[in-house]
């Protein structure tokens, strides 16, 4: 068994490692210059030292510190970016992406393959820009019969969804985009609304195979929910509030995992359950209903439904993270801001800059962002890993899975928790 | 319209409830052929295979070309078996001949038939492994069938469409070293296969998904004139290579491997079991064999047989694959007749799919052990 792979050699790397910035500062300069311009023009221009910040004005003066940093700061706090870039889409969406093409390598390793190799010259890192470069640029095919709106709104919907799901989500104090007071309930408002897409885009497309994954999907999702709401009350008895910050914050001294495992394991399965992942990827079933109620899409259809799926699952995973292994809480690695620049300004040679509006972000969201990533990669790493393990169950398997074991173990987890609450362990006056 | 359409395509009703399903011939879970399945819920009614889109005129063609020039295309319906495929007719044309094969070209024919029921069934067990949703074992199998393909490929010049037997003995002589070689690496493939009960047979998942599902009684299995894997998985203790020993079979200890169940799960199991059981027989055929003489007898151009009819079989990886050649005094056959084991699989598939559920479909299907070509023809 001969793997046909070049030999390493560092002048090779290196040189592909310079293509690869080359080619990064190309499109950043041909793509990113006005994009900034865009942004500019549509959020609220900001006023610094009295004069009004036009997109021009803003353009020269992000290469001098003295007023790049400012309006850097200003943009980093404006909702646009919350929204688009960082607890928002952008930062779900590079995780997703980063999701997609470790699941890939992750799975070929585990099967003694190679997977993505030649795109992008090292270890095929941009083998995912070419697949969304093919799937852009192929046909969208509509069966004839399909219900023609529906069919073109589901999949927009469906990554709607999935990207509300996401400004659910508390990366790091004080960093949400939408910070609600019935955030949970939300949450479960929101997954509510995914067997809806589902069975309207299989319904649309008026076809036999996707009509059967998507009646298939119906059946999964609403018999997973209800397990997997059940498994997150064990969590709010303790905690008394459905705000997810607020829930993070009272997991600084215990994770809620230490206490509710049951609850976490139940979560978990359902989890699995709700994303369609294998061994539960039954409205997917190749072998038996050729993609279910994916079978219709083609082009950048399919991409839509496979982005909203990778977004919902790093929300997902993100839930976990944020509901029992304390979300952004973690030790303090990050280093402080050094205060000598802000108080004496940077040093290059002869020249001292003094740079106002240093620092622009605090030491707490660095250090907060920094562990609820790494927790949510080392969740997301457990939901990939049963794809190569297990094999696909039935479905009267997965039904009585949901409703006669993981229903009991969800109610024996809110025991658990009213237990702990009333022994006086957790709660007011308690542990936390 | 007065033409009846075929089935699958009628548009009148039946019942609301049944929704007919064309699995196949483009589908990812059919293989070169169709089943109608009609569904209730998720509960098959009934299920009609429709195989015949492979169909090449195999024996037909044999017909019109001499004993040797048939070689190279009587092996085309299953090319992952191909040397098993050309056995009954190669015993079937010495004995028409009257050709004495050596010693040690008995050997090697049952050396390159254990490998290839290796390249056959890991094949067959990886596309099992994907139809369950099983992706490594999917990889896994085509990954070690590398190491098969490469020992017959040494053996026989190429991967696949070998070409290897002919009547009066193989082709050409084992190369050098083979038999250090060969050993080594079926020693490897036992410990790789060994691998697999943990990750498949042993799977949890697996063993509740096809335990119990379309099973095949012992009875049913004889009165529907299953064979080879499908029918050992029902308990019956058949295998060619022990009840009628061909070439040197009846020298080497062939242990047969019988489960009792015949569901889907000891139908997958069985073929599993054979292949560590072709190890067995390809170390005990390595020492037994003469290390030295000719493996070929020399055959006059067009050589022709008298009147007779002769019918030799098998054991290959789907079952017992038997040949039926007619000779009528002349250098091409009158006719060749090859009976497969993966029709005779197929002809219990309605019978086990009824009542089943939808997604129990591929785990039956496959586990019949059945190639859609070898069907054909």
């Amino acid at each position: 068994m001969s793997v046909i792979a070049p030999k390493f050699r560092l002048g090779y790397f290196l040189k592909s490692l310079t293509d690869n910035i080359f080619w990064i500062i190309v499109l950043l300069t041909l793509v990113g210059i006005p994009v900034i311009m865009i942004v500019l023009f549509f959020i609220d221009l900001p006023v610094l030292d009295g004069t009004l910040v036009t997109p021009f004005l803003a353009f020269t003066m992000i290469f001098h510190p003295e007023t790049g940093v400012p309006l850097v700061k200003s943009l980093l706090y404006s909702d646009f970016f919350r929204i688009a870039a960082f607890p928002g889409f952008g930062f779900a969406a590079l995780l997703a992406a980063g999701t997609i093409f470790a699941e890939r390598k992750l799975l070929a390793k585990l099967q003694l393959r190679v997977g993505p190799f030649y795109c992008g010259k090292f270890e095929g890192i941009l083998q995912l820009m070419a697949d969304g470069l093919k799937l852009i640029s192929k046909e969208i095919i509509i069966p004839a019969k399909a219900d023609k709106p529906i069919f073109w709104t589901a999949p927009v919907l469906f990554v709607a969804t999935a990207a509300a799901f996401v400004s659910l989500i508390p990366v790091a104090p004080g960093w949400v985009v939408a910070d609600l007071d019935v955030g949970l309930l939300a949450v479960f408002a929101i997954i509510g609304f995914f067997p809806i897409i589902t069975i309207l885009s299989a319904w649309s497309a008026n076809s036999k195979f996707p009509f059967i994954g998507g009646i298939r999907a119906l059946h999964q999702m609403v018999s997973f929910e209800i397990p997997l709401i059940l498994s997150l009350l064990g969590v709010v008895i303790l905690t008394g509030t459905l705000n997810l910050s607020e829930i993070v914050e009272s997991q600084s001294n215990y994770w809620f995992i230490a206490f509710l495992p049951i609850g976490a394991i139940v979560f978990f399965i359902s989890m699995l359950a709700e994303l369609e992942r294998i061994p539960f990827d039954l409205p997917e079933a190749e072998s038996e209903i050729v993609a279910g109620w994916l079978t219709e899409f083609s082009g950048m259809i399919y991409g839509l439904v496979q982005l909203g799926s990778y977004l919902k699952l790093y929300a997902f995973a993100a839930l976990f993270v944020v509901l029992f292994l304390g979300g952004w809480q973690g030790p303090m690695v990050v280093p402080p801001f050094p205060a000598e620049i802000i108080t004496h300004g940077i040093e290059a040679g002869p020249i001292t800059v003094q740079v106002p509006g240093l620092p622009i972000t605090t030491q707490e969201m660095l250090n907060g962002t920094l562990w609820f990533t790494l927790k949510t990669v080392a969740v997301i790493f457990f939901i990939l890993i049963p794809r190569g393990v297990f094999p696909r169950i039935r479905i009267d398997m997965l039904l009585s899975i949901g409703w006669n074991k993981l229903i009991a173990l969800a109610f024996i987890n809110i025991f658990i928790a009213l237990g702990l609450l009333y022994a006086g362990v957790l709660g007011p006056g308690g542990l936390l | 319209m007065t033409a009846r359409l075929p089935p699958g395509l009628q548009l009148e009703k039946v019942d609301d409830r049944i929704m007919t399903l064309n699995v196949g011939p483009q589908h990812p879970g059919s293989g070169h052929m169709r089943l109608i399945i009609k569904v209730d819920g998720d509960l098959i009614v009934s299920c009609d295979p429709d195989p015949g889109y492979v169909h090449r005129g195999e024996e037909k063609m044999a017909e019109y070309r001499n004993y040797i020039t048939n070689i190279p295309h009587l092996e085309r319906p299953v090319i992952h078996d191909s040397c098993n495929i050309l056995y009954p007719y190669c015993l079937g044309v010495e004995e028409l001949l009257g050709l004495e094969v050596s010693e040690r070209a008995k050997y090697v024919r049952v050396i390159a038939s254990e490998l290839n029921r290796f390249t056959y069934t890991l094949y067959w067990l990886g596309i099992y492994g994907i139809f369950l949703g099983h992706s490594t074992m999917f990889m896994w199998p085509m990954g070690d069938r590398e190491f098969a393909i490469d020992l017959l490929e040494k053996l026989t010049g190429a991967r696949v469409t070998h070409s290897y037997f002919v009547p009066g003995g193989v082709r050409n002589d084992i190369p050098a070293n083979f038999e250090d070689v060969c050993l080594r690496q079926i020693n490897y493939l036992e410990k790789r296969l060994k691998t697999y009960a943990d990750i498949f047979y042993d799977n949890p998942i697996l063993i509740a998904r096809t335990e119990k599902t379309g099973v095949l009684s012992r009875e049913d299995a004889i009165r529907l004139g299953t064979t080879g894997t499908v029918l050992r998985a029902s308990g019956v203790d058949y295998d060619v290579r022990t009840k009628e020993p061909y070439d040197v079979y009846d020298e080497l200890d062939v242990h047969t491997n019988v489960l009792k169940n015949g569901d889907s799960y000891d139908r997958s199991k069985t073929p599993w079991l054979d292949m560590l059981e072709s190890c067995n027989i390809i170390r005990q055929a390595l020492e037994k064999m003469p290390k030295s003489g000719s493996v070929r007898v020399k055959l006059k151009p067009n050589p022709k047989g008298g009147n007779d009819e002769v019918y030799k079989r098998v054991e290959s990886g789907r079952g017992s694959l038997g040949a039926y050649i007619v000779s009528r005094s002349k250098p091409e056959p009158y006719r060749v007749k090859l009976s497969v084991g993966s029709f005779r699989n197929l002809i219990c598939m309605p019978y086990l799919l009824k009542g089943e559920k939808l997604g129990n479909m591929p785990a039956v299907y496959w586990s019949l052990n059945y190639w859609p070509v070898e069907a054909d023809r």
